[in-house]
Formats: C-alpha cells, sequence, structure tokens
C-alpha cells in the first residue's frame, strides 16, 4: 500500500506546468490535482506515475466567476468550494447541493472540480452536471487550447478526450434564466458513490415545463441525457402521473452496467426511482 | 524538507511519495496519527491542515511544506482538551484505533463552525470508521463538547 517513486513538480504558473507536462507526459509523467483518486490508485499500485506534477500553487487555476451567463470554474476550485453558494442564484444552490453527495467532508477539502471531470469516474457528480447543463471543457497544452463539449469529453468508464500531455483547466457550466432543479442520488451510505443519481432542470413558463434537461449519472459508462423522458415532460405540467410516465422512460431506455454493488436489473429499478425523486426534489427543496 | 506541525518545525528528509500520514509517524515520531486503510476510506489518519480536516493519507508530505499541521499530539495543552474529555465521559471510545480521527475531525468542524446541530455533526462524523463503538457514543461525545464550547 505503499506508492511507487516518482518526481515531484511544484509549479507556480501555467506556462510552467504545460512545459513540465510536455516534457515528462511521454515517460509517464501526469497532473496531481487533489490527490483524493490519484493518491489511492498510486497506493494500490494501479497508477505509478513517473513525475507528479502538483497544480494545486496555479492560483489562476482556482475559483469560479460568471462570464457570459456561464460559470467558468477553475480547475482546482476544490469540491468544498461550493458548499455555501459559489455564485448567486439557482446555479449556486444546485451546485451546493450537488457538492454534498460527494465523499465526506475531508476528501472535500482536496478533491478538485477538474481532477473528478479529468478521472470521469461514471458515478461523479460532477460530470453529470457538466452532461445535463451542456458544459464545456477547456484542455491546454503547451501550444494551444481547445474547447471541447462534456458530452464528447466523457468517452468511456475513466476515459475522456484529454491527451496525455493536456490539461483541463477550466470548466464553463451554461446557466438559463428563473431554472428549476432537482437532484436525487441513491447510494449505500452517505459519502459512498452513487449507484444511481438524477438531475433534472427545467423552466416553468405558465405551469408548464419547457427546455427540460434530464441526466443520469452512476448507471451506465459514462452520464448521459435521456431525451425520451425529457420528450415526455416537455410542455406538461409538473405532477406526479408525468413524473412516473417520465421515470418509465428514462428506466426502459437505459442500458445501466452491472458491478459489484449492484446488477443491471437492480440498476433499472435505482434509476426509475432517482428519476421520480429528483423531479419531486424539483418543486421542493426542503 | 520542513514540515511544521503543532507549532513546531521538523527538519527531515523524505522521498516524495512519503505520505504525510508516514512523515508524520515515520520521520517526526508523532505516531498519535493513525493508518488504517491508506486508501481515503476510514480516516483514521485525519489531520487539520491550514484549518481543513484532510486525509493525511491522500497528500504527499512533500506537498504540505508551508502548511500549519495539527495532530492530536496538538490538542491538550496543560489538560486534556474539551472533546478529549467528553469522549472520556461519554465512553466514545474503545480500543482507540479510531480516536485521534475522529478528534481532529470534529476539532476542524467544529472551529469552522460553532453552532454545529446534533444532524450537522452526524454528517461530518460519517466521514470516518469505527469498529468498535457503533458510533452513537462518539455522537454523544462530540455534541456534548460541541455544547459546552458554545457555553464557555
Ligand atoms: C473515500 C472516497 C470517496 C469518494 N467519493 C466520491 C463520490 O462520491 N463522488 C465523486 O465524484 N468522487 C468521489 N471521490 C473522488 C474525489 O471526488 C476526487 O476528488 C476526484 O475524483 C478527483 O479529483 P482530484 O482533484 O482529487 O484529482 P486527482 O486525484 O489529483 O487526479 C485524478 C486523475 O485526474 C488527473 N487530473 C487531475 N486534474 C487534472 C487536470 N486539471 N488536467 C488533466 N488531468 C488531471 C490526474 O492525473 C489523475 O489521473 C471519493 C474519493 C475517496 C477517497
Ligand atoms: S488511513 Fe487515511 S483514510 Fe484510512
Ligand atoms: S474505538 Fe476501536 S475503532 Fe473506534
Amino acid at each position: 500500500m505503499k506508492p511507487c517513486a516518482f518526481i515531484y513538480h511544484r509549479p507556480s504558473g501555467l506556462p510552467e506546468a504545460l512545459a513540465l507536462l510536455a516534457a515528462h507526459a511521454p515517460t509517464g509523467g501526469r497532473v496531481l490535482a487533489g490527490g483524493q483518486s490519484l493518491v489511492p490508485m498510486m497506493a494500490y499500485r494501479m497508477a505509478q506515475p513517473s513525475h507528479l506534477i502538483d497544480i494545486n500553487h496555479i492560483a489562476t487555476l482556482q475559483g469560479a466567476a460568471m462570464q457570459n451567463g456561464a460559470l467558468v470554474i477553475g480547475t482546482t476550485t476544490r469540491h468544498a468550494a461550493f458548499k455555501t453558494g459559489i455564485c448567486p442564484g439557482p446555479l449556486g444552490a444546485m451546485l451546493g447541493f450537488v457538492s454534498s453527495h460527494i465523499a465526506h467532508g475531508p476528501i472535500r477539502n482536496r478533491g478538485t472540480f477538474g481532477g473528478s471531470l479529468a478521472n470521469a469516474d461514471p458515478a461523479s457528480e460532477w460530470c453529470l452536471v457538466m452532461v445535463t447543463l451542456g458544459g464545456r471543457v477547456m484542455l491546454q497544452h503547451a501550444s494551444g487550447t481547445r474547447m471541447v463539449a462534456a458530452g464528447d469529453f466523457f468517452t468511456g468508464v475513466m476515459a475522456t478526450a484529454l491527451a496525455d500531455d493536456e490539461m483541463l483547466t477550466e470548466a464553463h457550466l451554461p446557466w438559463g434564466q428563473g431554472d428549476q432543479w432537482g437532484f436525487y442520488e441513491i447510494s449505500r451510505r452517505a459519502g459512498d458513490y452513487a449507484l444511481a443519481m438524477c438531475l433534472v432542470v427545467y423552466r416553468l413558463d405558465n405551469g408548464l415545463m419547457r427546455d427540460v434537461r434530464l441526466g443520469i449519472g452512476g448507471a451506465e459508462a459514462t452520464p448521459r441525457r435521456l431525451a425520451a423522458a425529457e420528450a415526455i415532460l416537455a410542455g406538461q405540467a409538473p405532477t406526479g402521473p408525468n413524473f412516473i410516465q417520465a421515470a418509465d422512460a428514462a428506466a426502459a431506455m437505459l442500458k445501466p452496467m452491472t458491478d459489484h454493488n449492484v446488477t443491471a436489473l437492480f440498476r433499472r429499478d435505482l434509476v426509475r426511482a432517482a428519476v421520480r425523486r429528483a423531479l419531486h426534489h424539483s418543486l421542493n427543496h426542503e | 524538507m520542513k514540515l511544521h506541525v503543532n507549532g513546531r518545525d521538523y527538519d527531515i528528509a523524505v522521498e516524495a511519495r512519503r505520505t504525510l500520514a508516514d512523515a508524520l509517524r515515520k520521520d517526526c515520531g508523532l505516531t498519535g496519527t493513525h493508518i488504517g486503510c491508506e486508501h481515503g476510506v476510514c480516516g483514521a489518519c485525519t489531520v487539520i491542515m491550514d484549518g481543513a480536516a484532510v486525509r493525511a493519507c491522500l497528500i504527499f508530505a512533500v506537498q504540505a511544506e508551508g502548511a500549519v499541521i495539527r495532530t492530536v499530539e496538538g490538542l491538550a495543552a496543560g489538560g486534556l482538551h474539551v472533546i478529549q474529555q467528553e469522549f472520556v465521559a461519554h465512553h466514545g471510545l474503545q480500543c482507540g484505533f479510531c480516536t485521534p480521527g475522529f478528534l481532529m475531525l470534529a476539532v476542524a468542524a467544529r472551529e469552522a463552525e460553532p453552532d454545529l446541530t446534533d444532524a450537522e455533526i452526524l454528517d461530518v462524523l460519517s466521514a470516518n470508521l469505527c469498529r468498535c463503538t457503533g458510533y452513537q457514543n462518539i455522537v454523544k461525545a462530540v455534541s456534548a463538547s460541541a455544547r459546552r464550547m458554545r457555553e464557555t
């Protein structure tokens, strides 16, 4: 349970960090963010990086601000920073509520938003938020920058579009005006990884749901929006019977994973429950 | 490198792969911080770094250079800390293996938020594992110490 040897770098600026990554990525160099997933993997020797580039001391990569209707989140913004509302309004409240489901306090004090995205665990709450809201990530390497849509970024279980010498530097989360939101996660104990979870966001227009976004995480290899369930809700009133129809549709179209926790069959039921409860949660945040 | 622990500087020579938990125990001789799982699950290694509770097994010692670290050895100053007294009074430990982690977890939470409710205390304490007590007496001890610290 001891990590293998590596060379440690602590750059204080982004260009320096990108240059280090470019130099060492070809021989197993990696970014160290909060370390809350990487260090356990190193303890198990599942990860054996030759160099670690610690990005915790790059001030420009921390913090979040609204820019043109999107919340721009620096990659090393810690989970704990979302607790009391990282921005005003429903987006800040939603992110605060979702963040309380990630692991436990001491892990949230270190783990980072961007680290969660780069790690791409199927049960990551932040990955679900990015996909459901249609977020984008900024990926930088020593000689360039590209923006990638969240839907294209996650390519499989713990797999992303990141090249070895690329660093995720920002996440952009768009948010419309006056949005309603609901979130529900099913896990075995407080702080455990989700077995199934659902985030739903919509706008109420004369009592009818519009611009419905409904995303599922923890059930398949990557989080995704379920268009069929969204279509059932669009233009309808937010009522129990409509919620049940949407939940049934979501459960029917999913291809859930079987893992050491639960079977696919059971997971389908969990998804149905998570969708229904997330929709009810959107009406009552108490 | 230097580690600043409980108000004192420790000059130590460690490999980059040495975790903060191992450095505290093996290089600083501070064996109060316990190591259970070494992958972030149990919380036995919890210490306070720059005011926040963290898992010392998931931070490399080199990363903690320049930070203010507090371990269980720093709690008692001229007599047991209130929270330690309440752990004794409420029988909040049996084998004691998890106790340093629970103490640091609870102290950090209460310093950050003096008015913790019992529900919040339960949520905070869910971070750590105890194999002996069944948790009830730990919760009682932390609630009682929170009440006492509010009153004084
Ligand atoms: C007991 C426990 C329970 C947990 N429960 C949950 C949970 O319920 N939900 C959840 O979502 N997470 C959970 N986590 C994981 C936690 O949220 C991690 O913080 C997160 O997965 C990774 O973020 P990090 O900043 O710690 O990244 P690190 O561990 O530092 O890095 C993870 C990976 O991403 C790469 N990386 C990190 N940042 C970048 C970047 N900017 N650019 C390119 N690559 C990068 C690293 O090289 C590494 O491969 C848990 C962890 C533990 C120990
Ligand atoms: S030893 Fe650090 S969490 Fe178990
Ligand atoms: S008292 Fe034995 S593990 Fe908690």
